[in-house]
Formats: C-alpha cells, sequence, structure tokens
C-alpha cells in the first residue's frame, strides 16, 4: 500500500511551522527587553574599559604627585581629579574596576562549580549523603553573609587570595541549596524514571538527563549573587581586608578617599558610583534574564 | 505547637554546635602558631607554655576543639591580647551599642518596608508601586557604606546638620550621633521587607479565597484582614531575618561612622590581630541568628497552623 501520498509535506513548509527553540526564544525575549538590554550594554562597557585599562588610562594608576593632590573634578588633564596622593583618579577607577570586578566574579564562579557539584550530587543521590552535605551547609546559613566574610578573610589575613577564598565559602552554601532543590525536582520527573527503566546509568542520566534541565536556574541564580559579591568584595577591601594599596580597587579607593570627603567630597564618592551602577545592573541584568527564561521563584 | 517548639529547639543544636566548630577553626585558620595569636606577640616563653597546655594545642584538634566547647559553655570566651580584659565584658558593652542601631534601623525599615511594600502590593501599577520596585532596586544594589559617606557628606559636611562620626556622651547627642548610621542601615531592610510584602500581598490578592469573599459582598477592610493573616508569617521570616542581617552586618556602617558596636571592635581586633576577641564576636553574632531563625520558625507555627506538620 502506497501512503506517501498522505504523509509527505513539501519541504519548505516543515521548515515555516518550525516553532523555535528554547533558547531561541530565550534569546528574542531578552532583545525584546529594553532594560535588560542597557544593563548588559552598560556591563559590557564596564568590563572592557577594565580589561583595556592600560590602554584607556591616561595616566599611571599608581604614580603619585604631592604638589597634584586631590584635585576637583574637571581639572585639565585629570578628568575626575586626584586622589589624596595626587594619583589620577580617573586611571585608578579603570584599573581599579579590573580588581573590582575580578574579586566579585571569581568567588561566584568557584561557588557556582563547587556547589553545584555538592548539590546535584545531594540531590541525585538523596537519603544519607544528602543529610550530611545539607546539614554542613545549614551551618553555614546561621551566619549573616557579611559576617562569614569577614571573620574568614579577618582569620586568614588580609590579602586578595584570602578574601576570595572567604567569599567563595559564603556563596557555596546557597548554591548548594538550589542546585539540590532544582536537582530533587528533576529526579522526580517522569522522563528519568524511564530513562532509569531503560537501564540508564546514574553518569548517563546526570549528564543527558540532569544536567540540561538543572544548570539554566543555577547559572541565573548565580548571576544574582555576582552584585551581592562585588558589594561584599569591596567592602572586604573598604575594611582594608582585599586588595592591599597601593593596588587601585573601587572599596579600597573609598576607604583611603574617606579621609577627603572634607576637601573634595565629590571626587571621593566616584569609586562607589561605580560599585553602585555595576551592582544595580547585575541585579536587573540577572532578574531580566530570569524572566526571558521562564525560572520562577 | 508543643511538640513542633521541641522538635525545631532539638534542630536547633546540632547548628549550634557546628557554628562553635567553625568558630573554633577560625583560630587554626589563622596563619602561625594558634598559641601566639592568643598570648598576643610579647608573651614571655612560660606564659606561652603555659597556655599552649591549657588551650591543649599540643593536643589533637578534637580534644582541643571540647576544651573550647567546654570555655564556651561556662562563658569563658578567653581574654583579649590587645587589652588583657575578658572577651565577654568587652562584647557587652559593643553589642547593646550595636542594638541600638539595629533596632533602630529595624524599626524604621520594617515601617517603611511594610508601608510601601502594602499599598504596592494592594495597588499593582500604580506610581506607589514602581516606587517600591525602585525602592527594592536600590535597596539590594546600593553598597551601604558608600551610602553613608554620601549622607555624611551632604548632612555633616554641607549642611553642618549632624555629626559625621562617634557616638556622644549625653542621651541627647547620642541620637544626634545614631541618626545617620540608623538611617544608611535601614535603607537595605525596607528595599528588601517592601519586596516581599509586595510580593506576598499580590500573591494573596490573586488568591480565590479572596474573589470568595469579594463575591460575598464582603467589605475592603475584612478581606484586608483575611489578606494580612494569610502573609503574615512569610513577612515575620522576612522581618526576622533582615534584623539579623542588621545586628551581624554592621561592621561596615560602624567602621564609617567610628560607632563604637560589634562591628567597630571586630574590625579592630582583625587589624591588632586579636583572635579571641574576633572569635568571641562572630560566635556570640551567629548564636543569637541561631536563636533568632529558632523565634522565626515558631512565631509562623503560631501564625499558621499548617507549619506545624513540617
Amino acid at each position: 500500500m502506497d501512503t506517501s501520498a498522505v504523509t509527505r509535506i513539501p519541504p519548505n513548509q516543515i521548515e515555516a511551522t518550525r516553532s523555535p527553540g528554547y533558547w531561541e526564544s530565550v534569546a528574542r525575549r531578552v532583545l525584546a527587553d529594553r532594560v535588560t538590554l542597557v544593563c548588559l550594554t552598560i556591563l559590557a562597557t564596564i568590563a572592557l574599559a577594565a580589561i583595556f585599562a592600560d590602554v584607556l588610562a591616561p595616566a599611571d594608576p599608581l604614580k603619585t604627585s604631592m604638589a597634584k593632590r586631590l584635585r576637583a573634578i574637571g581639572t585639565p588633564g585629570f578628568p575626575l581629579g586626584t586622589d589624596e596622593l595626587g594619583r589620577d583618579i580617573l586611571s585608578r577607577l579603570l584599573h581599579g574596576g579590573r580588581m573590582s570586578l575580578l574579586m566579585g566574579s571569581w568567588p561566584v564562579a568557584n561557588a557556582l562549580v563547587i556547589g553545584g557539584i555538592l548539590g546535584v550530587t545531594a540531590g541525585f543521590f538523596g537519603g544519607r549523603l544528602n543529610m550530611a552535605i545539607m546539614r554542613v551547609v545549614d551551618v553555614f546559613y546561621a551566619f549573616p553573609s557579611v559576617l562569614l566574610a569577614v571573620a574568614i578573610s579577618g582569620a586568614l589575613g588580609s590579602g586578595m587570595k584570602n578574601a576570595i577564598v572567604a567569599l567563595t565559602i559564603v556563596f557555596v552554601p546557597p548554591l548548594v541549596r538550589i542546585a539540590e532543590t532544582v536537582t530533587t525536582q528533576v529526579r522526580g520527573l517522569d522522563f528519568v524514571e524511564a530513562a532509569r527503566a531503560s537501564g540508564a546509568g546514574s553518569a548517563t542520566i546526570i549528564r543527558v538527563h540532569l544536567l540540561p534541565n538543572v544548570l539554566g536556574p543555577i547559572v541565573v541564580y548565580a548571576s544574582g549573587l555576582f552584585s551581592v559579591s562585588i558589594i561584599l568584595a569591596s567592602g572586604l577591601s573598604f575594611l582594608g581586608l582585599g586588595v592591599e594599596p597601593p593596588q587601585a580597587e573601587w572599596g579600597l579607593m573609598l576607604n583611603t578617599l574617606r579621609q577627603a570627603i572634607y576637601v573634595q567630597p565629590w571626587v571621593a564618592i566616584l569609586p562607589g558610583v561605580m560599585i553602585f551602577v555595576t551592582s544595580i545592573c547585575c541585579n536587573l541584568a540577572s532578574d531580566g534574564l530570569r524572566a526571558a527564561m521562564e525560572i520562577k521563584g | 505547637m508543643l511538640s513542633y517548639f521541641l522538635r525545631r529547639v532539638l534542630y536547633a543544636v546540632p547548628i549550634a554546635v557546628g557554628v562553635t566548630l567553625l568558630v573554633f577553626m577560625l583560630l587554626h585558620m589563622a596563619p602561625g602558631d594558634p598559641v601566639n595569636a592568643v598570648a598576643g606577640p610579647d608573651a614571655p616563653a612560660d606564659v606561652v607554655e603555659a597556655l599552649r597546655r591549657a588551650y591543649g594545642f599540643d593536643k589533637p584538634l578534637p580534644y582541643q576543639y571540647l576544651l573550647y566547647l567546654g570555655r564556651v559553655l561556662t562563658g569563658d570566651l578567653g581574654v583579649s591580647v590587645a587589652t588583657g580584659r575578658a572577651v565577654a565584658g568587652e562584647l557587652a558593652q559593643a553589642f547593646s551599642n550595636t542594638l541600638v542601631l539595629a533596632l533602630g534601623a529595624a524599626l524604621i525599615g520594617f515601617v517603611a518596608g511594610i508601608g510601601l511594600g502594602g499599598v504596592a502590593g494592594w495597588h499593582k501599577g500604580t506610581i506607589v508601586d514602581h516606587l517600591a520596585t525602585v525602592v527594592s532596586l536600590v535597596g539590594v544594589s546600593v553598597p551601604h557604606y558608600w551610602l553613608g559617606m554620601v549622607l555624611v557628606i551632604l548632612m555633616a559636611v554641607e549642611a553642618n546638620l549632624l555629626p559625621a562620626m562617634g557616638m556622644g556622651s549625653t542621651p541627647g547627642e547620642q541620637l544626634r550621633h545614631a541618626l545617620l548610621p540608623v538611617l544608611t542601615m535601614a535603607v537595605i531592610p525596607t528595599g528588601i521587607v517592601a519586596r516581599s510584602v509586595r510580593a506576598a500581598v499580590g500573591e494573596t490578592l490573586e488568591r480565590e479565597f479572596v474573589q470568595a469573599l469579594k463575591a460575598k459582598g464582603l467589605r475592603r477592610g475584612a478581606i484586608m484582614l483575611h489578606v494580612v493573616r494569610n502573609v503574615s508569617p512569610t513577612i515575620v521570616a522576612v522581618l526576622g531575618l533582615q534584623f539579623g542581617y542588621l545586628l551581624g552586618g554592621s561592621i561596615l556602617i560602624e567602621t564609617v561612622f567610628s560607632w563604637p558596636g560589634t562591628g567597630f571592635l571586630l574590625n579592630e581586633a582583625i587589624f591588632k590581630r586579636d583572635l579571641p576577641i574576633l572569635q568571641g564576636i562572630i560566635l556570640m553574632l551567629a548564636l543569637f541568628f541561631v536563636l533568632l531563625n529558632l523565634l522565626v520558625d515558631v512565631a509562623q507555627a503560631a501564625l499558621d497552623p499548617r507549619m506545624r506538620r513540617a
């Protein structure tokens, strides 16, 4: 019997009726969301300015000049003024962005890997292993995040590496929790059950069925932590626990410029403006991403 | 309710033990011989040896931890390396100073946040709703130590209305000194509380029982009471958490305003490498946070019987 006459559809029609894939529709929604687009553009600009600070900075960020201390915004040669040691603020903001962004993103990336692995493990295997991991996480939740970060980096001593270690420890527990929750949800779905029934091993199920469904929500959640991380990292440097002088970093710049608020108040707050703008854009972009990926909660 | 309460208390015990373990480990995370961190840099050799034996630094870690736990349970938090005084005594005054800031900020932040979020959730899409969204965004995004600096510049440097730092001696003076740090600290809870209340009220209004109440012809005031009853457990949880964050996260604000609370003391302890003080403050604040979470859970269960089953 010839059935081809009934089932055959011309190829051009198949193309036309194809519905957009998940990531394609996510991209479409992001492009339609003006707030998210503006924030992503600002973030990209700040990141590029930080990466190319060597080329863009008009002066050496470490070069001091006792004769040119605390110049106002708009001084010829120093468009954003100078700090308490006569260093060019614009150049220091550009170079400082490099440190601040690095210190803000590194701990989140670390925690994403460590927390993701622990959380997926706890969620997938359940039982005693889940209990053990989640109870340890509960202990870390007994500390307000600022306090935990200060406690660990305070005990380890100042320095950028210690601050990154401390912040990583702060961000691992929330990521374990979110990864565990999402994994537990996905694990109970029918297609995982079906894969197991058809003989797939744990490794295959995690790789093929779990991770593609779990990674999205975890990464979006982590992107929301980025703004917290920027504020906390600069906060540690502000306390003298992060990046060490004479290096430029936004939080550390705020700290040393604090003594200048009676002379050049508006120069003194500039590094904070950068932290604020970065953090607000991160929050808005993360919210937009969450909406575009249709993740609830 | 009683069985829920007992279960919840039992659950808090291992957490509290975990907290002491983590705080104990802080001493061993620090670089160098822990006995030097406890004895201070100028201690004579025989004092160092005596301390080494007393703290069990020549014994394995689990033994040292049990010694530490024993000391903590008897209220002995050690002796400050910098001042030579008992840590517990140094903490008491600092804690009450921090409590002043946290309570003030909580009062302002909670009232403003609940008011703003409540109105915004009830009237979605209005100007108040947009205002609440902006306030929430600023609250979570602003580096509050920087906001403190900006307020100092506006109110103390430019306008010369309020003192920039310190605490003052008379009660009236203290109030003037506390105003700027309290306002700065209130920004974060205002934003977060407004966001949570707005979401909770909005969600509750969409529930079917509210439609039923409306269809029944109930007055707005009466419907509002039903909504309040339903969102109160959520709000209690947010308020409790925020109060804990205010108490535990005051270090940056206290440093900006030189307010002699736990955060200021902690900052000093870090730079004098005064680890007993550091451990004492972290332990006290974290245990307080555990207690606060316990109270929040119990309050939630009291407000919503469904939670008692969890």
